[in-house]
């Protein structure tokens, strides 16, 4: 398997609409999570980070006519638009583009608006985003619940070790739609404060909205400082479909594959981006299979507490800042972060701090059994 | 040099028609779509409660892979690879017109298309690769280069891909079993023909 | 009359798609979920529904809710002292 360089990339959340505002914002402790009222679905309040549609239009208006895109393609198609302007030599004839989501434009089964209803499939997002840039290959479009953002950058490493594709561009995206939160809220979910992943008092997630984008190639860079995935797997649980795995079996064992591919033992990882969505089940299954993978010690964080769970953009989103991370040296705390409240002892990170980072590991998990495991090496 | 994989087996269910690579094995005039799933589950003998709480897409995933694996004998590790047009749109609906009243958590958790990679794995007891993908129209050459990066690479021995859609009732069902034995040449070419194959 | 028991019963076999039981299937101190009927945690959230659906009680602590949904004796139990409808 070739390696697959991380070369640029762009976040829109609620945080920012540009990278450096994102990293400087985690830097700060900063958090996109607000108090929510939605009497409509639920009586309770809850936390979620939902980005301010007026300055999301008014960062829109110097590209096209924000009228005629939904929110999601609006923060999408900023989040390509920035990674062009910073590349302005990209062939698009031969770049792929790779879109990940779960949900895409659910918000329209619900209100249309002035929209065509089949633009809720998310085939159409696909050509929408593909169309506005001219991108000449057909989409790839992953939808596998929440590790869907980093299964794109997986999918995009084998086709370009096989020689399919050589550059391509990355996009995750999902919205906190009124969809997922009766979904979530059905499912006792949601917390009513900001969400606190791996600790004693957590008590459930809080949704977030986000988009990213990131340009990766098989080609390496000729500048050096670089950061490559080296390593990737995907493993189903086989247990239950939205029950985490007891004994985390899944996600051991997709980091024990990841580490094989990559070449490297689990004491050379010098830093972990965990899931950490915050439910007691979800970060429970993780120290196990952390745990079992000997990871106890490595210093690790979940952005939950920053970001809110942004379900198809997560992964990629904490892959885009373990990039910076890495690059940086730069440890970020797990925010939100109390007293240890999992079984199995863990090494959060409770504050910013400077450490080598050579290699990293970001995983993630999901609806369905799923499970993903990726090694980051700089070089 | 470059290995060679083939199609050992493929299953079709459409139009109340099931067929494999042998011959038409299933046939009703039933238009009613859950009435038809339970008719194939009662036809394959199955003994798989679970099967009654799924979507239906998960119902069609269940009854495809039963008749593919039933015949074939499959390790742990063989990769899952579906795709299709309309999502979880089927029950994306459901659960909107849910939320009118109660929403309900069980229609919620097949809002998603990869569940029934999971409930498939579930099934066949498959710790294995999965990945869903989303197209306009059948991508025999996604399916095509994605199977054989699994399969190159060693991350998988067997691979399950295909096309699982669903909407507005209507279901299109095409499941490939490829694997290095010697069968059916494996490329995009031979997916399209076995697809776009009609089987009467 | 059908008893509040009975009717549970014909209740959770229609909201949980338990096909091939019947009521006289599930015995009323019979564990609903583990070894017993085999319910899993997908069906108690859809029981929690069926409690403010047909009896207007609102459940939301989980917890609680694994008190509750031990059998049928102890769910008519519950609904008796608590029901709104």
């Amino acid at each position: 398997m070739k390696k697959l360089y991380l070369l640029d990339d762009a976040i829109i959340s609620p945080l920012g609409f540009s990278i450096e505002e994102n990293i400087s914002a985690i830097r700060e402790g900063k958090s996109g999570l607000q108090l929510q009222q939605k009497p409509e679905i639920t009586e309770n309040s809850f936390y979620a980070g939902i980005i301010d549609e007026s300055p999301l239009n008014d960062a829109f208006k110097a590209i096209r006519n924000p009228k005629k895109y939904t929110k999601l393609e609006k923060m999408m198609l900023l989040a390509v638009q920035q990674i062009l302007n910073k590349n302005p030599n990209l062939n698009l004839a031969e770049t792929a583009l790779v879109i990940t989501t779960t949900k895409g434009n659910i918000n329209l089964l619900k209100d249309p608006g002035n929209f065509l209803e089949i633009r809720l499939k998310l085939s159409e997002l696909g050509k929408v985003i593909a169309n506005f840039f001219g991108f000449i290959l057909k989409p790839i479009i992953v939808s596998n619940a929440c590790i869907s953002g980093g299964l794109g950058l997986a999918v995009t490493r084998r086709l370009g070790s096989i020689g399919k594709l050589k550059n391509a561009l990355v996009v995750g995206g999902d919205l906190v739609s009124d969809f997922v939160v009766s979904g979530f809220n059905s499912f006792q979910a949601l917390s009513q404060e900001a969400c606190k992943p791996f600790s004693r008092d957590r008590n459930g997630i809080s949704l977030g909205e986000a988009a990213a984008a990131m340009l990766v190639s098989i080609d390496k860079p000729e500048s050096s400082g670089n950061i490559a995935l080296i390593g990737d797997s995907t493993v189903n649980d086989a247990n239950h479909i939205s029950g985490p795995s007891r004994t985390g079996e899944g996600l051991y064992q997709s980091i024990q594959k990841a580490l094989k591919e990559a070449s490297i033992s689990t004491t050379e990882i010098n830093f972990l981006s965990a899931h950490g969505t915050a439910t007691i089940y979800n970060d429970e299954m993780e120290s196990m299979a952390f745990h079992r993978s000997g990871l106890q010690n490595t210093p690790l964080h979940s952005l939950k507490g920053y970001f809110g769970h942004t379900l198809g953009a997560s992964a990629l989103i904490e892959s885009i800042v373990t990039k910076h991370s890495m690059l940086k040296n730069h440890l970020y705390s797990s925010k939100n972060f109390g007293e240890l409240g999992v079984s199995k002892s863990l090494n959060i990170i409770q504050q910013n701090g400077e450490k080598q980072i050579n290699y990293a590991l970001k995983t993630a998990s999901g609806f369905g059994g799923c499970n993903l495991a990726l090694v980051f090496k700089k070089e | 040099m470059q290995q060679d994989f083939y199609i050992k087996d493929w299953v079709k269910i459409k139009d109340g028609k099931i067929s494999n690579s042998k011959s038409e094995i299933f046939n009703s005039s039933e238009k009613n779509l859950d009435f038809f799933l339970k008719s194939v589950y009662d036809f394959l003998e199955l003994k798989y409660p679970k099967f009654h709480k799924m979507d239906g897409l998960s119902k069609l995933g269940i009854l495809g892979t039963e008749i593919l694996f039933r015949k074939n004998s499959i390790s742990t590790d063989t990769a899952l690879i579906l795709s299709n047009n309309a999502s979880s749109l089927e029950t994306d609906r459901q659960f909107q017109e849910s939320t009118k009243t109660f929403a309900s958590p069980a229609l919620f958790v097949y809002t998603l298309p990869n569940i029934v990679l999971g409930e498939v794995s579930i099934k066949f007891k498959l710790q294995s690769e999965n990945a869903f993908f989303i197209a306009e129209s059948f991508n025999a050459e996604l399916l095509k280069n994605y199977t054989e990066s699994l399969l190159t690479s060693g991350k998988s021995s067997e691979v399950l891909c295909g096309w699982l859609n669903l909407q507005n009732g209507e279901y299109d069902v095409f499941l490939c079993l490829i694997s290095p034995e010697i069968n059916i040449s494996f490329s995009e070419e031979s997916l399209k023909n076995l697809y776009f194959a009609e089987n009467d | 009359m059908i008893n509040l028991q009975t009717e549970l019963k014909e209740s959770i076999i229609e909201q949980l798609n338990l096909e091939d039981v019947e009521p006289a299937d599930i015995g009323n101190d019979e564990p609903l979920f583990g070894d017993g009927l085999g319910l899993d945690s997908i069906d108690a959230l859809e029981l929690i529904v069926l409690l403010e659906k047909d009896y207007g009680i609102k459940l939301t602590d989980p917890a609680q809710s694994r008190e509750i949904f031990v059998s049928i004796n102890k769910m008519a139990e519950f609904i008796e002292a608590n029901r709104t409808k």
